[in-house]
């Protein structure tokens, strides 16, 4: 790690570049900004935004579990109760397609219910409140590893399925008539989505970190022309719109997570003009 | 040649297999009278149609689907009941029928996406072997918005490819789907965004899609709306080609009564069970068509 730092100085000789914390916030929106971007474009072609919004308030139930089962690492219990809630909402999802987004908008609400009235439990809650905006500055090197090992999973994943799942998207009967294992693949996507956001939501926030990872997507789609550009733009948009709102809010003392949603708020509408413009 | 016992016909194709085996080389060459062809085929009962066709067609009439009492159910509403199907490669089969009746669960049911009863036999008559069946199939319509960024050479390259299509483009891969779209004459489309595309345009497309490789069975759901007359044609067109040059079977659900009755070599009608199949003309005279249809037959056409 310190080679890495001393690496990081060197190359970045700015104030803000003196603190070990905004070292490690910096690897981490270099590993997580890129993530969501890429995993991003599939959502939201895969219209599942309401679908990743849900997986990230489960996130209050999986630490309250967590807290209630006296596990000193909450991450464990948030991340299995996400999984778990993942695949489930998956399984609803394909046995009826009827009304998806009422049964999504149910459990989204149970979970946070669940999970609020336990934490604040004693009137305590205002110990977790940090959950609810994240906090990138207090990311620990232990943590950026697993985060390094997610990405390289997801990664891996998108360079061997990803014509699979596009297949899947665009018209997953057809898929399947091309021999695309449809259910095992989307399972599999799913659970990624649920370990990305679990892995990350301590340090962007429960409220936020969808934004995070549907506005890169939204605003590339908005400006690309196929598959290739449509990852290139949204990757350079996550990765920008995190490494200036990291910067901004250490200038100004802002949190950060918002900071780099703001940021990308405003790509989005500028992309939205583009678009127009052209299309005129 | 008109043996009724089973065994023997089956025996004669198999005679007749051999000998064809021999001459297959200097068969494929010869001029091919289609219409005759088609004449015969749909003159002769099952077997013999199929024998006529190795003579004269690409399609050898020598694999056949059989499916075997199809039903769906979903909880205790039951969908579709006892489907009985026969098909022949070469033969071009239409499933018509009421909104609702069945049509789209009988094709998923026949890709395998929903859980049904009975079987599904796909049989090569030449040496009475069981083998898997390949099914191509033909969407309605794709789950593509306005502004996805998807162009045709993604959307197809994600179909028959691994090299995954957000990193680049292959060159042997973009090469391989000009060509399949040659076939259907949308070479020219490659580059074109999907959601750009005209319905006919699309159903081009899809209708390559389906035929990278060429499957056994091939399984096509008619657009309700989106094409125009030209459209259509040409893809009436196009599946006629299909059925003259490759050897495929084919099982369209068909919404357009009128193309049915100039192309379809067999019309199955369909309310929840087959209520009525045969030649085109005697199931679109039948009164369990005029049943179905009603009165509304003359707005159709």
């Amino acid at each position: 790690m310190d080679t890495i730092y001393r690496l990081m100085e060197a190359v970045l000789p700015y104030e803000f570049m003196q603190y070990n914390f905004m070292k490690n916030a910096l690897i981490a929106v270099l590993i997580i900004t890129p993530l969501f971007g890429i995993l991003g474009t599939m959502i939201v072609n895969n219209k599942m935004a309401f679908f990743s919004d849900a997986l990230g308030h489960s996130a209050f139930t999986g630490m309250a579990i967590g807290i209630l089962l006296g596990i000193s690492d909450t991450n464990l219990s948030m991340i299995v109760f996400a999984v778990v809630f993942a695949l489930l909402l998956n399984r609803i999802k394909l046995k009826n397609s009827v009304s998806t987004d009422t049964i999504i908008s149910v459990f989204s609400s149970l979970s946070t219910a669940t999970g609020l009235v336990i934490l604040s439990r004693g009137g305590n809650f205002s110990k977790y409140s940090a959950l609810l905006v994240g906090d990138i500055l207090s990311i620990s090197p232990k943590e950026i590893l697993f985060l390094l090992l997610i990405f390289v999973v997801t990664l891996l994943f998108w360079g061997l399925c990803f014509n699979k799942l596009h297949a899947m998207s665009l018209n997953s009967s057809l898929a399947k008539s091309k021999g695309v294992p449809i259910v095992l693949l989307d399972n599999i996507f799913v659970v990624l989505i649920a370990l990305i956001v679990m892995l990350s939501i301590k340090w962007v926030g429960i409220l936020i970190i969808n934004a995070l990872l549907i506005l890169p997507a939204a605003a590339a789609r908005n400006i690309a022309a196929d598959m290739r550009e449509y990852h290139l733009f949204s990757v350079i948009i996550a990765v920008f719109s995190g490494i200036a709102g990291l910067i901004l809010s250490y200038y100004l003392s802002l949190a950060t997570g918002p900071t780099i949603v703001m940021i990308a708020a405003v790509i989005f509408f500028l992309t939205f003009l583009i678009r127009t413009f052209v299309n005129e | 040649m008109s043996e009724k016992k089973d065994s023997t016909n089956r025996k004669s194709i198999l005679d007749q297999d051999d000998m064809l085996a021999n001459n297959r080389m200097s068969e494929k060459k010869h001029m091919i009278d289609k219409k005759e062809v088609y004449k015969r085929i749909k003159a002769a009962p099952c077997a013999t149609g199929a024998k006529m066709q190795t003579q004269h067609g690409a399609a050898c009439g020598l694999h056949c689907i059989r499916m075997k009492d199809i039903g769906v159910k979903v909880g205790k509403t039951t969908i579709i009941e006892h489907i009985n199907l026969h098909i022949h490669c070469g033969k071009l089969t239409v499933i018509i029928g009421r909104n609702g009746a069945g049509k789209s669960t009988l094709i998923k049911a026949m890709l395998g996406e929903i859980k049904h009863e009975g079987t599904i036999e796909f049989k090569d008559m030449r040496n009475n072997s069981l083998s898997d069946l390949k099914i191509g199939y033909v969407p309605q319509h794709l789950n593509v918005e306005k502004n996805t960024p998807t162009s045709v050479y993604d959307m197809f390259a994600s179909y028959i490819s691994n090299v995954p299509v957000f990193l680049w483009k292959s060159k042997k891969v973009y090469k391989k789907v000009k060509e399949q779209l040659a076939m259907f004459k949308a070479e020219d489309l490659i580059d074109k965004k999907v959601c750009d595309l005209s319905g006919g345009e699309l159903q081009r497309v899809l209708l390559s899609i389906a035929c990278t490789p060429v499957p056994n069975l091939l399984l096509l759901d008619e657009p309700v709306s989106g094409i125009d007359r030209n459209g259509m044609e040409l893809f009436y067109h196009n599946i006629e080609n299909l059925k003259n040059n490759y050897d495929l079977a084919m099982i369209l659900v068909s919404h357009d009564l009128e193309f049915v009755e100039r192309y379809a070599d067999y019309v199955i009608l369909i309310d929840k069970t087959i209520i009525k199949e045969g030649a085109p003309k005697e199931v679109l005279s039948s009164k369990e068509f005029e049943e179905v249809f009603g009165s509304s037959r003359k707005a159709w056409v």
